[in-house]
């Protein structure tokens, strides 16, 4: 039950925070409770639905299936820290650009999923998407915009890169 | 001088992207499960193991003990305060209304239902005491099956009861004369089975209370029935609740309900007097969220040789699961209307029995009655083009309105207003390359090849945007189906807008800023719009059913038009001209023959400041409007789909999939599109993923998404949607709704293909959800 507690030192969307912990304590809850970091949403409690998934350290990760302590030390980028200033990251632009949202409740998990599925595979094709992207769940836009807009980000960030 | 602001008209029609998403795209909305209040406590429930027992001993004491515990209740320390869980729809003069305590006291009739609750400091501590909390039962029978249920001698969900909730019978036409002497005659089983709505977001509930007044957000569709319906069940006067649904993730009908977690949560913040929050797992919810569909559809019908349709009869059988919730027994009861579907007969005769088991209570489900009346007729379509030997569309086209042919008034007593059922087939079939595909089956049927074509037809209408007051009354349910808008335009020329109607995903904000751009005649950018909290929009009747645009759409257009003539007026008193003299356009108010103009926000500015109005009119432009339809809204489509069956795995895959939908005028085509896409997504799941499935003991084997399968992006496929459009009559802007269509269409196209797929072999259904396993052993049994 209460647990000794554990000192976890965490950067999250470029702010380094230090929590005094139960061990047992997700690091969903962390950013949600603590941290006040609600940009990244519960949907289920058994790893399935990806609404939690946060870049760890570089790579998308579910931060309800990881231990607060278990991310000391690392570097965690959320939904809110992807744009910079009003500047929208292209993943937001093409999800709105593409109506790839109705919720909105998947959209920071299937936002972080598609930026770690852009690094590792930066020109994917429709079924690469779809594949990429299976650990993260919608119930309400069927995928087909989020698709196109994994896409258009995609022929985004190529020109950008390319440029 | 009159400034000129650019506006492009119109807005309405325009793929505006969605204003909503700035906040969602970013990470800012506002879930209840976000919010953070000081002093806030978490509540947890201890949940029955048992489908059904008697509650021997509750004891909560050690919990209470435990550090971090602020109280623990019993359903009995909780007593008479915490009413029963209202039904507002008591379809029929027999039907059985039992007790619903939120929290059991004596009996737990499903797996899942409360039997105590505890309040702590943190959601973790909440959830330990949980564990403390000692529990004996006597266990009862559980009653799982609902023909088993209804046979004499079988258990009682209530000791010494009927298993029955209620009849409800309906018949039109000569039906016995339709059935007798048919040249043919079709008769068909068909089982819903019982689904879990699963909106991504999982309930969340946080009340507070400030002396005698009490704050509840909540993650709900109906903030306002909600309030009204936790007035009537606790006693805390009505003026006493405000009820907020902040940003809501998703509903489906899941969250058109009155919750147990909702009434206990405004008591503890009573009893308490702290502010407390509870928020669901999703495991816990998939016990607890109520369930849709769960009917065993008993259909007939009978017809010429020729295929004209002479009759149909349906028997059903609807699981009520344990209790009877919001409006649980009136979802088969707007499945009875719709069984026709946009065929034309004489004779339709329908019953159906709802049935209590000893499981979580069904209740509205994105369509509600209308999926599963959809699924039943056009799956017995195709039965009856295979009986005869013609082509399924050819079947429909026989028996379909034509388009001369409307308004039409269907078997069932519907009028549908519009529709031109061949154009959108026509299209569709276009689309698909029906004639190509039907030539590739016709050749892979020739070669035996393992790896079979079917193609799948859903021809469907259904009746939405609910409703007119007068019908929901003919039928019993407890409230109107009107909807309230408000509008005012502030000094500086913006429009603030209130609705009645809450969306959650939606995309109101954005369609409603589009119909007053175009009304008021200002950029889409000065509107705002106010919504699901009852402080801020005090009347509604909130979202579902397809209802917010047909019905709260045109309380908005409505509201605009009595602003725009009321600074008609002040135009025409400033400008010195009679008001028959003055024309609006495009936020311009013009003496007609002359240069003379002033622009609405002159006119803000002027009535705001009221120096100089019209003798008698009060400072203040703005204006309410409550609409109340006179009819439901009837879109209608075709949907195609092909599926190829691999009859060795019995694996399916939708190879491509044709929507042509006619949801009359559109404000904004991208959310009608997504209605669609989403709502596809969904009846597919149904067709080949999704079951609740209880054991023989009454417990749920689906409790998580890693059991209760809903579709991933890998498991679709892309859609090609279209649209023809009829507008509707029945309302000044011709618009349908679009919300649910997608869903009542997809089911049967998707069981049709692998039905037609497997023709050859014998197969003539296939139990939902149409896994590898069932695809299979329809072959194996059919061999
Ligand atoms: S919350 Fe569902 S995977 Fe993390
Ligand atoms: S937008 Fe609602 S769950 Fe994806």
């Amino acid at each position: 039950m209460a647990q000794r507690k554990m000192t976890v030192t965490v950067t999250v969307d470029g702010v380094r925070y230090e929590e005094e912990v139960e061990p047992r304590l997700l690091l969903v809850h962390l950013l949600r409770d603590r941290l006040g970091k609600t940009g990244t949403p519960i949907g289920c409690d058994t790893g399935n639905c990806g609404a939690c998934t946060v870049m760890l350290d570089g790579r998308s990760a579910k931060s309800c299936s990881v231990l607060a302590v278990q991310a000391d030390g690392s570097e965690i980028l959320t939904v809110e820290g992807l744009a910079s200033g009003d500047e929208w990251h292209p993943l937001q632009r093409a999800f709105h650009e593409e109506h790839a949202l109705q919720c909105g409740y998947c959209t920071p998990g299937m936002i972080m999923a598609s930026l770690d599925l852009l690094q590792v595979n930066p020109d994917p094709d429709d079924t690469e998407i779809r594949e990429g992207l299976e650990g993260n769940l919608c119930r309400c836009t069927g995928y087909a915009n989020i698709v196109r807009a994994v896409r258009r980000a995609a022929a985004e960030s190529r020109e950008v890169s390319g440029a | 001088m009159t400034e000129l602001i650019e506006r492009p008209a119109p807005e309405i029609g325009k793929a505006r992207r969605r204003r909503e998403d700035a906040r969602l795209v970013t990470g800012r909305t506002r879930w209840t499960d976000n919010i953070q209040l000081p002093g806030m406590l978490h509540v947890a429930f201890l949940r029955s193991p048992m489908a059904h027992a008697r509650i021997l001993r509750v004891d909560v004491s050690a919990a209470r003990e435990l550090p971090g515990v602020v109280a623990a209740f019993t359903g009995a320390d909780l007593g008479p305060e915490q009413g029963s869980l209202p039904c507002a729809w008591p379809v029929s003069e027999d039907v059985v209304i039992p007790a619903h305590p939120p929290v059991a006291v004596e009996e737990v009739r499903y797996v899942g239902e409360a039997v105590a609750c505890v309040v702590a400091t943190d959601r973790y501590r909440a959830a330990d005491a949980l564990e403390a909390i000692e529990v004996d039962y006597e266990p009862l029978d559980p009653v799982l099956d609902m023909e088993a249920a209804l046979a004499p001698g079988s258990p009682g969900v209530r000791a010494g009861q009927s298993n029955k909730a209620f009849t409800w019978v309906f018949s039109q036409g000569e039906v016995d004369a339709a059935f007798a002497g048919a040249p043919v005659l079709i008769e068909r089983t068909y089982v819903q089975q019982r689904l879990i709505p699963s909106a991504m977001e999982p309930r969340a509930v946080v009340c507070d209370r400030l002396g005698e007044d009490y704050t509840l957000h909540s993650a709900t569709q109906i903030p306002h029935i909600l309030r009204v319906m936790l007035a009537l069940t606790t006693g805390i006067p009505e003026h006493r609740l405000r009820v907020i649904a902040p940003d809501v993730g998703g509903g489906f009908g899941s969250k058109l309900q009155v919750t147990a977690e909702e009434v206990v949560c405004l008591l503890l913040a009573k009893r308490l007097n702290r502010p407390v929050k509870w928020t669901e797992s999703r495991s816990e919810g998939n016990l607890t969220v109520h369930h849709g569909r769960d009917q065993l559809q008993r259909i007939s019908l009978a017809a010429e040789s020729d295929g004209r349709i002479r009759g149909l009869k349906v028997d059903l059988l609807a699981d009520m699961g344990a209790y009877l919730m919001l409006v649980t027994p009136g979802v088969p009861l707007l499945g009875a209307f719709m069984f026709p579907g946009i065929y034309k007969m004489a004779a339709y005769d329908f019953r159906c029995t709802g049935v209590f088991t000893t499981k979580m209570p069904t209740d509205a489900y994105r369509g509600a009655g209308r999926p599963e009346a959809t699924f039943a007729i056009e799956r017995v379509m195709d039965e009856l083009a295979h009986e005869l030997g013609i082509d399924p569309l050819e079947v429909r086209r026989r028996n379909w309105i034509e388009r001369e042919e409307f308004p039409y008034t269907s078997v069932a007593g519907l009028v549908y207003d519009s529709g031109d059922y061949g154009a959108a087939t026509d299209r569709a079939t276009e689309l698909l390359g029906y004639a190509a595909l039907r030539a590739e089956q016709a050749e892979r049927r020739a070669r035996r090849d393992p790896v079979q074509l079917g193609i799948g037809i859903s021809t469907y209408t259904e009746m939405c945007g609910l409703a007119p007051s007068r019908v929901l009354g003919s039928l019993a349910y407890g409230a109107g189906g009107w909807e309230h808008a408000s509008v005012r335009m502030l000094p500086t020329g913006k429009v603030e807008v209130v609705t009645g109607s809450s969306p959650h995903g939606q995309g109101h904000e954005t369609a409603w800023s589009q119909i007053v751009a175009d009304t008021l005649g200002v950029p889409f950018e000065d509107v705002t719009v106010l919504h699901g909290d009852t402080a801020i929009s005090p009347r509604g009747l909130d979202t579902y059913g397809s209802r917010s645009l047909t019905v709260g759409g045109i309380a908005l257009l409505q509201a605009c038009g009595r602003v725009r003539e009321k600074a008609k007026s002040v135009a025409a008193h400033l400008l010195e001209a009679d008001p028959g003299d003055v024309d609006f356009e495009n936020g311009l108010f013009r003496v007609r023959g002359t240069d003379a103009v002033r622009s609405i926000q002159e006119i803000a500015l002027a009535v705001f400041t009221a120096h100089n109005l019209p003798d008698g009119f009060e400072p203040r432009l703005d204006a309410d409007a409550t609409f109340d339809p006179e009819n439901f809204s009837f879109p209608h489509g075709t949907h195609l789909c092909a599926v190829e069956v691999d009859t060795e795995t019995g694996m399916s895959r939708i190879r491509s999939y044709v929507a042509v939908d006619d949801v009359g005028n559109v404000v904004n085509p991208l959310i009608v599109e997504g209605q669609v896409h989403g709502g596809i997504a969904q009846g597919i799941g149904q067709a080949l993923f999704e079951e609740a499935r209880y054991d023989e003991e009454g417990n749920l084997l689906t409790s998580t998404l890693a059991d209760y399968l809903i579709p991933s992006a890998a498991d679709l496929p892309d859609f090609v949607t279209e649209r023809t459009q009829t507008p509707a009559t029945s309302n000044p802007l011709g618009v349908k709704g679009v919300g649910e269509a997608g869903t009542i269409a997809s089911t049967p196209a998707v069981v049709n293909a692998i039905v037609d797929a497997l023709r050859p072999y014998g197969v003539h259904d296939v139990r939902m959800p149409c896994t590898p396993e069932r695809v299979w052993r329809a072959l194996e049994e059919s061999r």
